[in-house]
């Protein structure tokens, strides 16, 4: 079956979506993140979204999903690389994505990553590290 | 005057990513800029989705118009599922019937410039999408 691949970092799991997805394989993903999240003890997510060249409804809802489910298992998500246009569009139709953290590249979603498992995020109080 | 047609099936999953490319490659080839290719190219993927999903499947029309001082590019959904019997609720963000975030039909709307929605329950939907390159 044909999967995006998930690299494991540290204690970081990192994805780039270079395909365009159909519906299933975004499930596919979210399965796999969230099985992998607990199979690694990830304390954190990074989607690299650079490649895209839309985010609909459907992905920004799995997106939204991705990050939910890794709060529940104490890891944060990062999106990043975001196209302008894709930001834009978003926007108009009506998803903020609420709930995701997004930074500009990699190395800033990095960087929110790390500062997060030192516990320097937002007060999640995370004491691992 | 319709100048190219292109004529998708809508039956899969796998046909909604098809519908995405070829969507894109007429936007390019009319000159739409970035942005607004985007944003024909992701109604054009919720409105397919509905097809496949909703719409038990059906088909889109592709079409190039030219007029005397604009490009366009229109889209048509077409499917003989169960309709939609109230269409003004789902046309209202937040209304759902399955997967979504229910933001397919009203912001497919908010991102094109003509938008027209038929439906007959029992009959099918047709949605009729546009956006010009003046």
């Amino acid at each position: 079956m044909e999967r995006i691949p998930i690299l494991k970092m540290g204690s970081f799991l990192l994805v780039t979506i270079q395909v365009d997805m159909h519906d299933q394989l975004a499930l596919t993903l979210q399965d796999d993140l969230t099985a992998r999240i607990v199979a690694d003890r990830a304390s954190g997510v990074l989607i690299d979204i650079s490649a895209l060249d839309i985010v609909d409804s459907f992905i920004g809802r799995m997106l939204g999903n991705i990050a939910g489910m890794a709060r529940v298992l104490d890891a944060e998500t990062v999106v990043v690389g975001m196209q302008p246009s894709v930001a834009i569009t978003l926007v108009e139709l009506g998803l903020s994505l609420p709930g995701i953290r997004t930074a500009l590249n990699v190395d800033r979603g990095m960087e929110l990553l790390r500062s997060a498992r030192n516990g320097e995020f937002g007060g999640d109080g995370r004491q691992d590290g | 005057m319709v100048v190219k047609t292109v004529e998708l099936p809508l039956a899969q999953q796998e046909d909604v990513v098809a519908v995405r490319q070829s969507t894109r490659s007429l936007a390019v080839e009319i000159g739409l800029t970035i942005v607004d290719q985007t944003k024909i190219v992701t109604a054009a993927s919720e409105l397919a989705r509905n097809t496949v999903v909703h719409g038990g499947g059906g088909k889109v029309t592709l079409e190039i118009l030219r007029e005397t001082s604009k490009q366009g590019l229109r889209l048509t959904f077409e499917d003989t599922g169960p309709g939609i019997p109230d269409l003004e609720r789902a046309m209202q963000d937040g209304y759902t019937s399955a997967s979504g975030l229910g933001l397919g039909l009203g912001g497919s709307k908010r991102l094109c410039t003509d938008f027209a929605i038929e439906s007959k329950v029992g009959v099918g939907t047709r949605v009729t999408i546009a956006r010009w390159k003046v």
